[in-house]
């Protein structure tokens, strides 16, 4: 563990398909994961995934951004990437965690909300927006935990969280270093340098206060590895949640709203 | 249609300085009709093309004479700029050029001012400002405006115009859309009326945060709108998209807007719709 590697290659850790998913993640972490379904309106979205599972004697609300591993589970899962169903999906069960006063739980893992024709015409800048809206005044403990790629509004959508979790050589940004090297240079080849630049890694974005914590994960994740990992994420859920059960239902929202009103990086002209 | 009723309107918008309105010399092209049109003529007719209809884009001093009563504009007095969150070399020097180029600070100029008579919290995009995308800058201007109408207990109208996310600002530039929308969480628990007016192009990050989150949402006619762009969408599945497709007529049959209105109208829409969310009796 700790090894100093490159953005990119942090990059292809993240998206490496045999990296272990949301799914593993839950079933790891959680006693009795129970996965429930439906946005209630138009469909079973299957790009996030959302359940109740416990912790000893205490219940969570998951809700989770779920890639396959192989192609017919990718394209199960519409390769991880959300319409808006899934979004209304984890509103639903945002609502309900707060009604049965249950922290929510949330894992970050997706290359982008998905851009398609039904997506824009479901409304896919509304939902995101909407899901993000519901998720920063819950009056319940939220964390987020980005396990792989977290790829703009798409993966934002579900991180309006108290604190934020992020493995070792997990990636988040505002997208993907292809997408921003073709946009910011229009040049697409130049994707490892934008990697690079783009603060992308647990380290940057802990010095950016987006992270609040860094979760150690060695570079080739071996089942007893996955088992102390798994262990380590437990652990911080349970410190953290217990510091946050002793707060108000007014600061535990404060407190998340503090966090995001002050990622500011700005200076006075 | 529109042009009809354009041409019946009142004469009297004042004309403002600005060198980015109309690019070529004394004429500009049509974007849509592809006619070569007199650039006076499209100033005096709402930036609207005489010929086809065609909604011109908008800047910021235009947009505030066309809506807020004169002389009652006060903007937020706000200095801010970014701390160059990633390091670019080339962005601090392109902000400077850009400000010296357009007179505009940023891509939202934020302040207070009467509709009618009405005071309000106004925001107004420009896509002459890096394409009105939102950095850190814009974020706070944003949340701020908001955070002054919860505290003078007045409306918000944000007219949004923008290409989402600021590329040079990195994951910063990101995480503006939770904190403007975190902060609309406040304004709605207050009680106060959010019109969210979205304007040629709105899209991504902005669409994906306060832009989709009005209490109201107007268009203008004829403005693109959506979250991803039209290019990545094609990219993506593979086909061509079809007529129409994210247009702001699009948005209105699939229930994601309350209204076109024209700009002729908006002024006069913007105040009526406030008057309804005045007081009243319980
Ligand atoms: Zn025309």
């Amino acid at each position: 563990m700790g090894k100093e590697i490159s953005a990119w290659e942090k990059v292809e850790i993240a998206r490496n398909p045999k990296r272990k998913t949301s799914l593993d993640y839950i079933n790891s972490i959680f006693d009795d994961f129970i996965e429930l379904h439906g946005d209630r309106n138009f469909k079973d979205d299957k790009a996030i995934v959302c359940g109740l599972g416990k912790i000893g004697k205490q219940n969570f609300t998951i809700i989770a951004e779920q890639k396959g591993r192989t192609t017919k589970e990718n394209i199960e899962r519409n390769f991880g990437m959300p319409n808006p169903e899934s979004y209304r999906k984890a509103i639903r069960f945002m609502k309900q965690a707060e009604k049965f006063n249950r922290p929510v739980i949330t894992f970050i893992d997706t290359k982008g909300a998905y851009p398609g024709i039904g997506a824009e015409e479901r409304g896919q800048g509304e939902a995101i927006a909407k899901s993000m809206f519901e998720m920063a005044k819950l009056k319940v403990p939220v964390i987020s935990i980005v396990i792989g790629e977290g790829s703009s509004g798409g993966a934002l959508a579900i991180g309006v969280a108290n604190k934020v979790f992020m493995l070792e050589n997990a990636i988040y940004s505002i997208l993907s270093p292809e997408g921003y090297s073709s946009i910011l240079w229009k040049d697409s080849s130049r994707f490892k340098e934008a990697a690079e630049k783009m603060k992308l890694t647990a380290k940057d974005l802990y010095s950016l206060k987006v992270i609040d914590k860094i979760i150690k994960e060695p570079i080739e994740m071996q089942e007893e590895d996955f088992a102390k990992v798994s262990d380590d994420i437990k652990k911080e859920i349970k410190k953290e949640i217990s510091r946050m059960k002793k707060l108000s239902k007014d600061d535990v929202i404060e407190e998340r709203y503090s966090k995001f009103r002050n990622i500011k990086e700005l200076i006075e002209k | 249609m529109i042009v009809d009723k354009i041409k019946k309107r009142e004469p009297g918008i004042k004309k403002i300085k600005s060198n980015i309105d109309i690019p070529i010399g004394q004429w500009i092209k049509c974007d849509n009709c592809k006619d070569i049109l007199y650039k006076d003529d499209v100033r005096k007719n709402y930036n609207i093309c005489p010929n086809c209809g065609h909604y011109f884009r908008m800047h910021i001093g235009k947009r505030l004479d066309l809506i807020v009563d004169e002389g009652t504009y006060k903007r937020f007095d706000l200095n801010l700029d970014t701390t160059n969150p990633l390091g670019l070399e080339d962005y601090p020097k392109k902000l400077k050029t850009l400000r010296e180029k357009t007179d505009l600070e940023e891509a939202v100029a934020c302040g207070t001012g009467k509709i009618k008579g009405e005071d309000v919290v106004i925001c107004i995009m420009d896509s002459g400002f890096l394409m009105g995308s939102m950095g850190a800058v814009v974020g706070e201007k944003i949340t701020y405006s908001i955070e002054q109408a919860i505290k003078l207990k007045l409306p918000l109208i944000i007219f949004a115009v923008s290409g989402g996310a600021r590329m040079q600002e990195g994951i910063v530039s990101l995480m503006q859309m939770a904190k403007t929308t975190a902060a609309l969480t406040k304004l709605d628990e207050a009680g106060l009326l959010y019109i969210s007016v979205l304007t040629d192009p709105t899209y991504g990050g902005v669409t994906a945060s306060f832009a989709s989150l009005g209490d109201i949402i107007l268009a203008e006619p004829g403005a693109m709108i959506g979250f991803a762009g039209p290019r990545v969408i094609e990219q993506t599945i593979g086909e061509s998209l079809p007529e129409g497709f994210q247009t702001a007529e699009f948005l209105l049959d699939h229930g994601f807007i309350d209204k076109i209105v024209e700009r002729k109208d908006m002024k006069e829409t913007l105040y009526k719709l406030i008057q309804y969310h005045k007081g009243g009796e319980a």
